[in-house]
């Protein structure tokens, strides 16, 4: 009963969304105040029943209802009941499933934080999304249905694949879905500014938080993935340019530029039909990634072509999506206005430039990305493009943009003075280069890369630095005073870009100097790495819930003082008999020391090849990270968007009026 | 002195155009050296594959082909699409998934002796999960041996 209540809440919820985006859509067109009324609780409905249908699934997965297709394909009765709740979103369909229910949350928030908005945009944009909703509603019920019954049903399930059996995979799918998804609000935002035709200020005012706050689930997501295949992947490495991965990090390139964009346009009203085209290219790689990851077309173009129904309703979707609202933007754009003129020299163009630049680097992903299955698809041979491309292109073009992150948030919007600017910034610029110069001197060998990157992050470093010494000479009061004083969106954008700086240093050292070794190790034999000391004390067999164990025991030294004593696993699961290898890290602030089992080489279980990495500052690259996410929500929250909120409250009922 | 309009948009084309260059040259450059094609046992015994390049090739480890060297890193086996073999050696530890009969991809350079020296064995994430390129190289090899049937 429970699945086929959450199928029937399913429809309910498409049908709410075809109200949710019809009436208010056609009620905006005629000035209708009634018909725009019905997007706020079309859309809080879609939620609750969005919710339900999710919590019916959740339910069958927790209750090892096997007669459930997707419950028998993805569970397994052994599994730990925490994993059985996140398989809920462990397959295609429930992944879809969660993709919908995070829309209709973000249509929710939208229909609650709106009240400032004149009726008849919170009416377009929550129609838009309506409409998104209907398309991914769609999907989910005529091609992938997380309820589709099994009869008869399955004795037990094929399990959840071992490697999503991780806390990491538990919140990277939502997180993610978060960022994508939420590019769907600046999207809607865009469309409705094209059909109304008033692309103002207060456009990009409005759509700017969300923008910010989708920026930070995604950035947050991204790297809770990489995080995940770091320590789950058992390899060591941190980003592959795997086409999944770059299916995430396009519209995190694309949506970047378009909070730099948005700031030009919320500040200086200028850059408006540029704003929009972004905020258009951001959601429409989001779906682009979905379709990548969803349609099975990266595993094979062939599969694609001869299971035709998903793949052709996701392609046939994002024609429309794409190409309508393409149309919609040549239609409008021409008319709208152009800001104040700004010099060569100013914040404007130093944000022009790097927008620039990140396109390019954008499109250099995407060519790498889609250039192979082009290739299949037209059947001119199989090739595949890895991260020597993608580091050959991509560092290079984007090192100017690193460069300008110091120079742009000093620069003075309209007119900014050079000479100025050389005044302030050229110790920062001493001091960088020669941290760049002499940091690699320190390690064995100098390393250009290493080099560049030293530069980059003690640039930007005190580019902050220097920015916040220019904000504290004004102002009245005490050190600390003053800098309550500074505006959360100062603080956000100077924390995101220090978190940058920390990120590049992190990088650095990690893709230069670390190391790696795999060896044969036998009971009490030990190994050097890094200055480590390495010594194999044999393996245990344990039984885990749903899987049988060996647990070696690792313990490492350095000059005769014992650091750590590491346990990784080679695991094998009941269901399917998967072998997974469980690394072993002992992290701290300089470094990492990774352990992870090979192979076993002998019957009694003395002899295995064992993997040994060190990685230093890799926990920078999380912290730095973790900095930019927290930066980007500081931004959101930013006191000026409520005030706003307050003054538009006459606005609106002159809109309502006019409208 | 605010830019006019027209140099505005002067200087932005020519920003535009520029960077567009750099990446061009920067993406040509990259192509060239850093795109790695994929060949089938079949086509490597027809001498298709280059020698001087690295390049991946994919099909089934072939029951009982693995042997492992007394260091316990060095690992040959031979990789089959059904129609021909080919063998293969690679030092280092084998990802989970790395099985005789089971489907593998692997990228490295093929030596004067035939001997293919694998520098990355690719590890897929599941166990039913068959390389696309693996599965395309047998699918060629069978097409391949029916029309020499008939």
């Amino acid at each position: 009963m429970i699945p086929e209540l959450g199928h029937f809440a399913l429809i309910v919820a498409l049908l709410l969304a075809l109200i949710q985006a019809i009436l208010p859509l056609y009620g905006a067109q005629r000035g209708n105040l009634t018909l725009m009324a019905v997007a706020r609780p079309a859309a809080q409905g879609q939620l609750l029943f969005a919710l339900i249908a999710f919590i019916c699934l959740a339910w069958s997965f927790l209750a090892n209802d096997f007669s459930v297709l997707n419950v028998a394909r993805n569970s397994f009765s052994q599994l730990p009941e925490l994993y059985r709740f996140t398989a809920t979103w462990g397959s295609h369909e429930g992944s879809l499933l969660m993709w919908v229910l995070i829309l209709a949350f973000w249509s929710a928030a939208v229909s609650v934080f709106s009240r400032h908005l004149p009726e008849d945009m919170a009416a377009r944009v929550l129609g838009v999304m309506g409409l998104i909703s209907v398309g991914f509603l769609a999907f989910l019920l005529t091609t992938s249905n997380p309820f589709e019954r099994l009869l008869p049903a399955a004795m037990d399930g094929n399990d959840l694949n071992p490697l999503l059996q991780d806390w990491g995979m538990i919140i990277h799918p939502p997180m993610l879905y978060m960022g994508y998804v939420g590019f769907a609000v600046a999207f809607a935002f865009a469309i409705a500014a094209l059909l109304s035709g008033k692309m103002d200020v207060a456009w990009a005012r409005w759509s700017r938080p969300w923008t910010t706050v989708a920026w930070a689930f995604l950035t947050l997501g991204i790297v809770l993935g990489s995080w995940w295949a770091y320590r789950e992947l058992g390899w060591g490495g941190w980003w592959f340019w795997d086409p999944t991965e770059n299916a995430s990090f396009m519209p995190w390139i694309a949506g970047t530029a378009l909070m730099h964009s948005l700031a030009v346009t919320e500040k200086r009203g200028a850059f408006k039909a540029w704003t929009v085209l972004l905020a258009l290219v951001a959601f429409s790689l989001s779906l682009l990634g979905t379709f990548l990851v969803r349609s099975g077309v990266l595993s094979s173009v062939h599969a694609f072509a001869t299971d035709p129904a998903r793949g052709a309703f996701i392609l046939g979707f994002l024609a429309v999506v794409i190409g309508g609202s393409l149309v919609l933007y040549a239609w409008r754009a021409p008319k709208m206005v152009t800001g104040s003129g700004f010099t060569w020299f100013s914040r404007e163009s130093l944000l022009l430039a790097n927008n620039v630049i990140l396109i390019a680097a954008l499109g250099s992903v995407l060519l790498g990305t889609l250039y192979p299955l082009f290739m299949d698809a037209m059947g001119l041979g199989k090739i595949s493009v890895g991260p020597p491309y993608f580091n050959a292109v991509f560092v290079p073009l984007m090192a100017p943009a690193l460069f300008l992150m110091g120079v742009g948030p000093l620069a003075r919007w309209k007119e900014a003075s050079l000479p100025d600017m050389v005044t302030r910034l050229k110790w920062a610029l001493v001091v960088a280069l020669a941290t760049g110069l002499l940091l690699p001197l320190t390690q064995d060998g100098f390393n250009a890369w290493a080099s560049l990157g030293f530069f980059l992050a003690a640039w930007i470093t005190l580019a902050v630095a220097a920015a916040f010494i220019d904000r504290l000479k004004h102002g009245q009061g005490g050190l600390l005073q003053k800098l309550a004083a500074l505006p959360r969106g100062f603080w956000g954008m100077q924390l995101a870009h220090f978190g940058m700086a920390v990120g590049i240093a992190g990088i650095a050292v990690v893709a230069n100097y670390s190391s790696e070794r795999d060896v044969r190790m036998e009971v009490g034999s030990y190994a050097e790495l890094a200055g480590y000391t390495f010594t194999f004390r044999g393996t245990t067999m344990y039984e885990g819930p749903n899987y049988r164990a060996a647990r070696g025991t690792v313990e490492v030294s350095r000059n005769g003082k014992a650091v750590a004593t590491l346990h990784p696993e080679k695991r094998t699961y009941n269901a399917a008999g998967m072998g997974m290898t469980e690394a072993s890290v002992h992290p701290n602030f300089f470094r990492d020391i990774y352990v992870a089992m090979g192979e076993l080489l002998d019957d009694q279980g003395d002899t295995w090849t064992v993997r040994l990495f060190y990685k230093p500052f890799i926990n920078w690259l999380w912290l730095g990270t973790l900095f930019m996410v927290v930066g980007g929500f500081m931004a959101a929250f930013d006191k000026r968007y409520r005030i706003a909120l307050r003054r538009s409250e006459v606005p609106k009922n002159l809109a309502a009026q006019g409208a | 002195m605010a830019m006019k309009p027209r140099h505005r948009k002067l200087a932005l084309i020519v920003l535009v155009v520029a960077t567009l260059g750099v990446a061009v040259a920067l993406v040509l450059n990259a192509f060239n050296s850093n795109l790695v094609f994929f060949f089938s046992p079949t086509q490597v015994a027809n001498g298709e594959a280059p020698t001087s390049r690295a390049f991946r090739i994919g099909g089934l480890v072939e029951e009982g082909s693995i042997r492992r060297e007394a260091d316990g890193l060095t690992t040959r086996f031979a990789v089959t699409d059904t129609a021909k073999t080919m063998p293969v050696i690679y030092t280092g530890i084998l990802p989970d998934l790395f099985k005789e009969g089971k489907g593998v991809v692997a990228e490295g350079r093929l030596g004067a002796d035939g001997l293919f020296a694998a520098t990355q064995v690719l590890a897929k994430h599941d166990e039913n999960y068959m390389p696309p390129e693996a599965a395309s190289a047998i699918e060629q090899a069978q097409k391949a041996q029916q029309t020499v049937a008939e």
